[in-house]
Parts: C-alpha cells; structure tokens; sequence
C-alpha cells in the first residue's frame, strides 16, 4: 500500500508540473484581450446594437394554430422583431401557466403570455402587467373591441392584454350525410327538437352525440344547457352574477336534468376522449353531432369538409341571438424598458386587422376586431362574425363559463366538479344543485 | 478518526443546500399553508382556515383514498413482481441479460414518452379490447380507465410496469448477496428448494425488502407524470390523487394556501411511514471506520 | 456462490414460460411504439395497432428529429436535444461527485450529528417537487439563474444529492474497514484516503448513481418546463409539446417515434450498463 501511495505522489507531482508549464504558455497568449470579446459577446457594450425581440410563452403548439401564429411571427420580423418561441403544450394552458408563474416569481416573465379571462385580470391584480394604453388610444381599441372583451383586457381602465380572437362555446355541429341518412330533414330549433334529432341518429344506428367525457367539455355542454333553459338573464345571474337563488333553482334542477339527457345520447366510451378525436367521429360519419367550440371548424376544415355541403354549423337550439364566448388574448408582463418598445409592436400587429383576418380565419374563431371584413372567411365564419355583432349590440355577448370567462378559476373548477359528476352519474341532480350553490362559497 | 476541518468543508454544500432548498422550503410551505394566499404568495396569517377548507373537499378525500389503494396495490404488486422476477431469473438462466433488460427498460422512460402508448392499449375501442375481439375472443371486456370506479387499477398496473424492473435489480442483487454457507447448509439437509427460499434466503433479504419499500413509498407518492399522462385525473376526478390535488388546487384552480395544506399534510403522512426505516438506517453503518 | 437453483426439467420448462410470458407483457408498450412508428397515419387510424405495418416508412422518425411542429417553428427535436445534454452532463457529474464526498464523509469520521445530517438527507428524497416550485421559482430569480442551463443544473443537483449520498454512504459502510485502517496507518490524509483508495473501488456504486440521476434529470418535465426559457427549455418540454398539443390530427407515428428519440439516452445507459447496475446495488449500496 505505501509502495502504491508513494508513487502515485511521484506521479501526480510530475503531471502538476507540466501542468504549470502548459498553463504558463497559455496565459502568454492573451487571456484578457478574449475576456473583452466575451464581455463584448454579452452585450455590455453597445446596447443600441441589440435587436428587439419577445419572448412569447403559448400553448398553440400544433398544425393550424402554430400556422396561424407564424403569421404573427412573419409580420413582427418584418419589422425587426425577433421572436423567441416558448411553447408549453397541454389541456389548455395548464402547464403553460403554471410555467407563467414560476417565471413571474422568478423575476423574468415572458414578454407576452396567451391567457384566458380571468386569468389576465388576475394577474393583472398583481401588478405584473404592462399598460398598453398609449398604443390602444393611437389605434382606437376602445371602439372596436366589443365591450364584453374589454371587461378582461383592461384592468383599472387601463389595457393589458391584446386579444386575437373571440371564440364562441355555443355551436353544434353536424355531419349532413348522417342526418339526411337518419330522416332528421328540418333543424331543431329548441331543446326538445334536438333530442329528438339525436334519438333519431342513434335509431339509424349512428352515435346521437359526440362527446369526450372531461370536465371542460361536460362544462361546454353545461354553457349551452343553461343559455337554452333560462335565457340570457338566467345565464347571466347564475354564472356570471353567481347569484344563489338563481344557482339554487328549479331552472338549474332543469338544466341538470337536461345535461342527463345529453348523457343518453353518447357513446359507451367517451370517458377522457379528446374533443379532436370526438369531431373526428362527426367528420367520417360516425356520428351525428358534436356540441362544441368553434374551434372545432379547424378539424373539419382540415379534413376538407365544407360547410353546409358536408356538415352545418348551427348555434345550439334555444341559443341563437345569444353568444357564449372565449377569448384568446396574449397579455404583456412589465419587462425592461429595452423589451417595451418590441412589446408594443407585437401587441399592434395582434391587432392588426388583416392579422386578425388571416389568423382567425385558420383558427375557426371570430376577429377580436368588429371592422374586420368577412371577406376571406367562410360560411360559418361569417356566421360567426354576424353573430357577435348582433349580441355585442343587443347585450346578450357573456363570457362562456365553461372556459374561463365568468367565473375566476376557483369558482369555475369547483363548478366543473359539480358537472362531470353529476354527468357521469356519481351525484344525481338535485344533489347537483345543491353543490353549485355551495361551489360559489369559494 | 476525528473529522478533521476540510472533512466539514467538504459536507458543507450538500448540508447548506438541503437545508435552503428542502427543508427551508418545507417551512416555507407550512407556513403558507396558514396563510390565505390565492394565486401568488400572501404572508400574512390567517389561521388553519386552509386546513379546514382542505378536509372538507370531496376531491381531497378522493385523492386520499385513491392514494390507498394505489400506493397498497403498487407497493405489493411491484415487491411480489419484483421478487418473484428476481427468483427466477436467479435460476442460472440463459440470456439473463435480455431477460434483465427487458424488464428495466421502463425505468428508463419517462411516462410523457410511454403515457401514450398505455393510453392506447388500454381504450376500449382502439386498444387491447379492440385486438382481442379482431383474434375472435369477443368477451374479452377491458374498459377500466373509462369506468370512475376502476380507473385508478389501470394507474397501478401502468405504475407496476414502470418500476418492477429496478425492484427486481434490488432483489436480485440482494439474492446473490446471500450467505452462502447456510444455503449449502439447508440443501445438505435434504431441503426443498422453495422451503430453502422461504426460511434461509428471504430473511436474507430483510434490507432489500426495506429499500425497495423506501423507494416504491416514494414514488407512490410523487407519482404524478402517470397520472396526467395515462387518465389526467378522470374520468372526472376519479383517479385523483394528492400530488394531483396539490398541483390543481396550488396552480390550476389558484388556491395556493389549500395546495399547500394539502403538502403539508403529504409530508406528514410521508415522515411517519418513512422515518422509523431512516432511524433504523442511520443507526448502522455510519462512523465505523471512523 | 451457493446452488440455489431448481434443476428438473419440467420446472425449467415452467420457468422458462413464466419469464417469457412476462418479458412479452413488459415489452408490449414498446412494442405498440415501435411498430406503430413505422406506420403511415392512415394505416393506423384504419388498423390495427398491434399488426405489424403494411406499408413501412422512416417518414415519421425524419419527422420527429426535424420537422415536427414544436411551437410556431417546425423544428422537431434536434435542438433541445443539447439542451437536455447540457443539463444533464454537468447534473449528473456535480451530485455524484457530492454524494461520493458525503458519502465517504459520513462514513470514514466521526463526526458529531453525522446521524442527524444523514437522516436529513435521506428524507430529503421524499419531497414532492411540486412544493419547490414557487420558492426555487423566487430563489433562482435572485441569484439571476432563472431561465439559465446552470440555474436547472443547480435545481438537478440540489435534489440529487440525497440519493446519490444515499448510494455512496452505503456503499462506503461496507467497504473492508482493514484496509481503511492500513491506509490510515500508512499516512493517507483526508483526500488521498479518497482518491487513492476509495474512489478507485467506487466503480460499481459510480455507476449506479450515474444511471440514477441520468435517468430522472433525463426524464424530468415539470422543473424543465418551469425553470427554463425559450433558450433552454429540454426536450421532455419539446416532446410534450409535440405529444400534448390540444388541436389538430394527433400524428402518432410521429409521437412515438418522437418519443423514441427522446427516450434514447436513457435507454441507451440502461441497456449498456445494466449489469453494472446489478453489480453496483449487489455491491452494498442500498442492501444496507
């Protein structure tokens, strides 16, 4: 052992040596002169040099909808805006925010988040926004934003967030084929018409509905359920207002009874399906309907269905005249003044009117703008943008419950446990009720 | 030896770190637990409302008891699985390395990567269920993960998959670890070979049996990725459980004094299982060649 | 090393069944990924997925390293593949180099709460990560290390340091104490007693702690997504992008073999040194 010990000592302090000697070279050729082009590389020299760019954390991570952002992308490095992608995919932004939030606490936000309703007032409670409002006063936001929008993109009369489109949750769509096949020849126009339709479907064979069994869709049919049932001011005392007695009523007993219903119509195995994979069901015909967003429209479109000549889009029976909607809109965080500048380009080009054309025209959705012209967009789309100015005017515009645009997220969860049981039979209605009453105590 | 200065020095990082970064951090977290944060951190004190609150939600409850069945069906699964694979591939078999293999490679990958697959097999109307009917053997039923009730089994046994492997490498090093004197001993005696495992060379066993539990506890309890990848909770809330609650209640639903409640009471739970096995630990071995 | 094993025929017969049996259950998913990854996407969506492809393409795979839509550049995997590496080399390096020094610390001293800072570290393990995110969150934001390499690395290696003290400081309990002893006498001191002595024999355990840290800092989603920026995002971030995104066709042939190419690493170390793994564990590390 000390034989081994001892010459391992000779050696070692033979290889210090030549490392001295080989360090020694080194440093003659100039170690300080390469600290100042590193120094240089990080920019603390020439800060006018440095490109603009933002950093955008989104969860629009595939096919149509990164396609549709690229054109945001495209427009902002045509004005000399780097943009730095910070995707994080899955279930409507959940990951992304929570990512959000450890990036806030950590001091570096993003340079703009998608977020949806109450989220950015949220945020926005906290201080962390940027104030947009010397861009929004030069391009008039304030006229053409319909007010019900407005209500999340501004806080404290002051704009944090730009909006890049309206969806809306109160659509069906249709296979027209599967129709025709089963004998359905007239739409329904109120709820009872519609499960007659679907039984009708389901008689012929094909599934009457569908769904994918998650707690946001189940939610998505909830929206609907009550929009047709009690009207618009039902929908909005009880879901927005969340005023007990109206949460505690025989209105809402219906609604759940009518939510059963629905639950006849689909199929065995519509536990945890994706709601792609459920219009995917409508589009080859194997069933007849799907209640869903007008996001859907892009999975119809992509498989190259055309509306009204293969399948319809019709607002729920009961609901025409009264818009449920979503609203995407990517909300800017307080960065240093060197970022602002870009932040300000990026939140104009979203509003952008012939952004907003190409974009949402991609996306299914409808402009966040109302001077948008509906040239470019389809059938439905048109549809859509008609739709929104009729309820922006009329007042029957409400945020859609379902996703985020009534209630803050607390309330909205514990509705969704409220709903998903009760639809997949664990609570049965008057229970149901007596929950959404107790779910609002949040 | 007495532990010279440089000796302290050297623990120190590990010591300072752990010390911020968990312990600091669990602190952290009890105190927000008694605090009335919502979506960002609110220090003030507001008393165990938090507490109160936490017990009495449905989804907690849940999550508890999800968290039972799950952690007792995928502690035993795993130890039986990986027992039972470690006695017989300790039978002097050929091709032990493949065998070995292809049963830890689960480890290996994380569950985004293998969630899908899981998800497949294991719907009705694409997966196994489908395959079985398309061979001719029609009633063959396995819609688990779309019935509320069954869910969480197909969570165990995705879980079950994951980790057998390396439970098994525990048992199997712990089997060639056996003394072999006694063994030879047994087998003179004319002992059957399954009445020489039982008596002689499971006992042998008893730190592999505790290693293996330390290390399925622990990744029962922080089995998350499964979860989200192979059900994300459902169908509904049925396959919750607490690391899911405490993710949902601190990020999702903006309830961060709840979620932290919720951790608190994880730690908790944690600690009394684990600790009497860390005590026991920490008695042996250390400072003997000191 | 004693005749443990059962001799007959008929029970080899039996034994053989039984473990095949089993490796195909195991292998199944991997299966299910492989084949389906071959596949042109209307065959899976008409077929069957446990039916080997009619029509076989690499398509897919191509798609996976570069091409696939990642976000709004259709980058697929290639970039965030030296992210992960960067992350994880320096990881894995900095928390087995720390747990082999607390490990021969604890166990070569006396030290006064050696127990206590044992057990400490040991608990540490159990910690879920979801609690740390906010505070690391904060706390890496005032050492300016957030949305960095090293800011992940330092996350990695501080919840690394309790197994790999944990392997080590087993491992070192077990070791030979004569030869300790001799060494001591001989005049080793503090580091020459480690790196003349303990380190060289430290192969099997090195491995160990290696596999396992390699494993869950290759494997790790949520501090990636939550700790890194646009610059530095892994590619278990990337994957889930691909694999989770809420719209649009799901490609599954490029999602599995995407998750192959992510998956690759890790598997790569197992398979190669799985029986170092064995070795490592038999060893004494965490017999106990």
């Amino acid at each position: 052992m000390t034989r081994r010990i001892a010459s391992a000592q000779a050696h070692s302090r033979s290889s210090i040596e030549s490392l001295d000697a080989s360090s020694s070279r080194r440093r003659s050729h100039g170690l300080v002169p390469k600290l100042i082009a590193a120094a240089c590389a990080l920019s603390l020299c020439g800060l006018a040099a440095a490109q603009q760019s933002v950093e955008v954390l989104h969860w629009w991570t595939s096919g149509g909808e990164a396609a549709a952002l690229n054109v945001l992308k495209g427009n902002l490095e045509k004005q000399g805006v780097k943009w730095n992608d910070m995707p994080v995919a899955g279930g409507g932004g959940e990951a992304a925010m929570t990512a959000v939030r450890a990036r806030v606490t950590a001091g570096n936000p993003p340079t703009a988040v998608q977020l949806l309703g109450f989220d950015i007032q949220d945020w926005a409670k906290q201080g962390v926004l940027a104030d947009l409002n010397a861009v929004a006063a030069k391009e008039g936001w304030d006229k053409t934003v319909p007010t019900a929008l407005q209500a999340f993109s501004k806080y404290d009369g002051k704009w944090i967030a730009a909006p890049v489109n309206v969806h809306s949750t109160n659509w069906v769509w249709a296979n027209k084929e599967v129709l025709t096949k089963a004998g359905v020849t007239t739409m329904p126009t109120n709820f009872d018409e519609f499960i007659a339709a679907a039984e009708k479907v389901q008689k012929a064979g094909f599934i009457g509905l569908a769904h994918g069994g998650q707690p946001w869709q189940d939610a998505t049919l909830f929206d609907s359920m009550v929009l047709t049932t009690g009207g618009i001011d039902f929908y909005k005392k009880s879901m927005v207002q969340k005023d007990k007695a109206a949460l505690g009523s025989a209105t809402m007993l219906k609604v759940f009874d009518r939510m059963s219903q629905l639950r006849k119509l689909v199929d065995k195995d519509f536990s945890n399906r994706d709601w792609n994979l459920a219009s995917a069901m409508v589009i080859s015909g194997k069933a007849g309907f799907q209640m869903m967003g007008d996001w859907a429209k892009g999975e119809f479109i992509a498989a190259k269905k055309k509306p009204g000549v293969d399948f319809i889009c019709m607002r729920f029976p009961g609901t025409q005249g009264m818009v449920s909607f979503n609203s995407d809109q990517f909300a800017m965080f307080k960065v240093g003044a060197d970022k602002s500048a870009a932040q300000a380009k990026m939140a104009s080009a979203v509003m952008d009117p012939s952004f907003q054309s190409a974009f949402n025209v991609v996306k299914g959705s409808v402009p966040a703008r109302t001077d948008v012209p509906d040239t470019a967009f389809d059938d439905c789309g048109k549809k859509g943008i008609k739709d929104l100015a009729e309820a922006n005017s009329k007042g029957t515009l409400v945020g859609s419950m379902a996703h985020g645009h009534a209630v803050p997220a607390a309330i909205k969860n514990a509705f969704y446990d409220v709903i998903t049981r009760q639809f997949n039979g664990q609570i049965d209605s008057k229970q149901a009720v007596k929950e959404m009453v107790a779910a609002v105590d949040n | 030896m007495k532990a010279p200065f440089i000796a302290k020095v050297v623990l120190s990082p590990s010591v300072l770190l752990i010390g911020a970064c968990v312990y600091g951090y669990i602190a952290f977290t009890a105190w927000l637990s008694f605090t009335p944060s919502t979506m960002m951190t609110d220090l003030s004190f507001a008393g165990p409302q938090a507490y109160v609150r936490l017990m009495g939600l449905n989804n907690w409850q849940l999550s508890v008891k999800n968290l039972g069945i799950f952690a007792s069906l995928y502690i035993i699964g795993c130890g039986a699985l990986g027992l039972g694979l470690a006695v017989l591939i300790d039978q002097k078999i050929r091709a032990e390395a493949l065998f070995r293999s292809i049963f830890l490679y689960p480890m290996a990958l994380s569950f985004i990567v293998t969630g899908t697959a899981w998800k497949w097999l294991m719907d009705p109307s694409i997966g196994l269920e489908r395959t079985m009917h398309a061979i001719g053997w029609q009633s063959f039923a396995f819609g688990w993960v779309k019935d509320s009730d069954l869910a969480i089994y197909c969570v165990v046994i995705a879980a079950v998959w994951q980790t057998s492997g390396f439970v098994m490498v525990l048992f199997l090093a712990g089997l060639r670890g056996v003394d072999a004197e006694v063994v030879n001993a047994a087998r003179l005696d004319g002992a059957r070979p399954w009445r020489i495992y039982q008596r002689v060379i499971f006992p042998q066993l008893g730190a592999s049996f505790i290693s293996a539990f330390v290390i399925l506890a622990h990744m029962a309890i922080k089995s998350y990725d499964l979860v989200i990848a192979l059900t994300n909770g459902g169908p509904g809330r049925a396959s919750w459980l607490p690391s899911l609650f405490m993710y949902q209640y601190t990020f999702t639903r903006n309830e961060m004094a709840v979620g932290a409640a919720s951790a608190v009471l994880m730690l908790i739970a944690i600690a009394i299982v684990v600790v009497p096995y860390i005590l026991r630990e920490t008695r042996q071995g250390g400072g003997q060649h000191g | 090393m004693a005749d443990r094993t059962i001799a007959s025929t008929a029970s080899r017969t039996l034994l053989y069944t039984v473990l095949v049996g089993f490796a195909l259950l195991f292998a199944m998913p991997l299966y299910v990924m492989l084949v389906n990854s071959v596949k042109p996407l209307d065959e899976i969506r008409s077929g069957d997925m446990m039916s080997l492809p009619q029509v076989f393409t690499w398509q897919p795979w191509r798609d996976a390293w570069s091409l696939a839509q990642i976000g709004v550049q259709a980058t697929g995997l290639k970039p965030y593949f030296i992210n992960s590496f960067l992350m994880a080399v320096p990881g894995v390096v900095i928390s087995t180099a720390l747990g082999a020094f607390n490990g021969y610390v604890l166990t070569m001293f006396r030290l006064r709460g050696a127990h206590v800072i044992f057990a400490m570290l040991m608990f540490s393990v159990f910690i879920p990560f979801q609690i740390v995110l906010i505070p690391m969150a904060r706390t890496l934001g005032l050492l300016h290390m957030a949305g960095t390499v090293p800011g992940l690395v330092l996350v990695h290696v501080v919840y690394g340091i309790g197994f790999t003290t944990l392997f080590f400081r087993n491992y070192y309990a077990a070791f030979p104490v004569e030869l300790v002893r001799s060494a001591r006498m001989d005049g080793a001191g503090f580091w020459r007693l480690f790196g003349r002595l303990l380190l060289p024999n430290s192969g099997p355990i090195i491995v160990v702690s290696v596999i396992w840290q390699f494993t869950n800092i290759w494997n790790d989603f949520l501090f990636g997504a939550s700790f890194s920026d646009y610059s530095s995002f892994p590619i278990t971030v990337a994957l889930n992008n691909l694999v989770n995104s809420s719209t649009g066709v799901k490609e599954y042939n490029v999602h599995f073999a995407a998750a192959f190419i992510a998956g690759a690493p890790t598997l790569a170390v197992y398979l190669l040194s799985g029986k170092y793994f064995v070795r490592g564990l038999m060893a004494g590390s965490v017999k106990g």
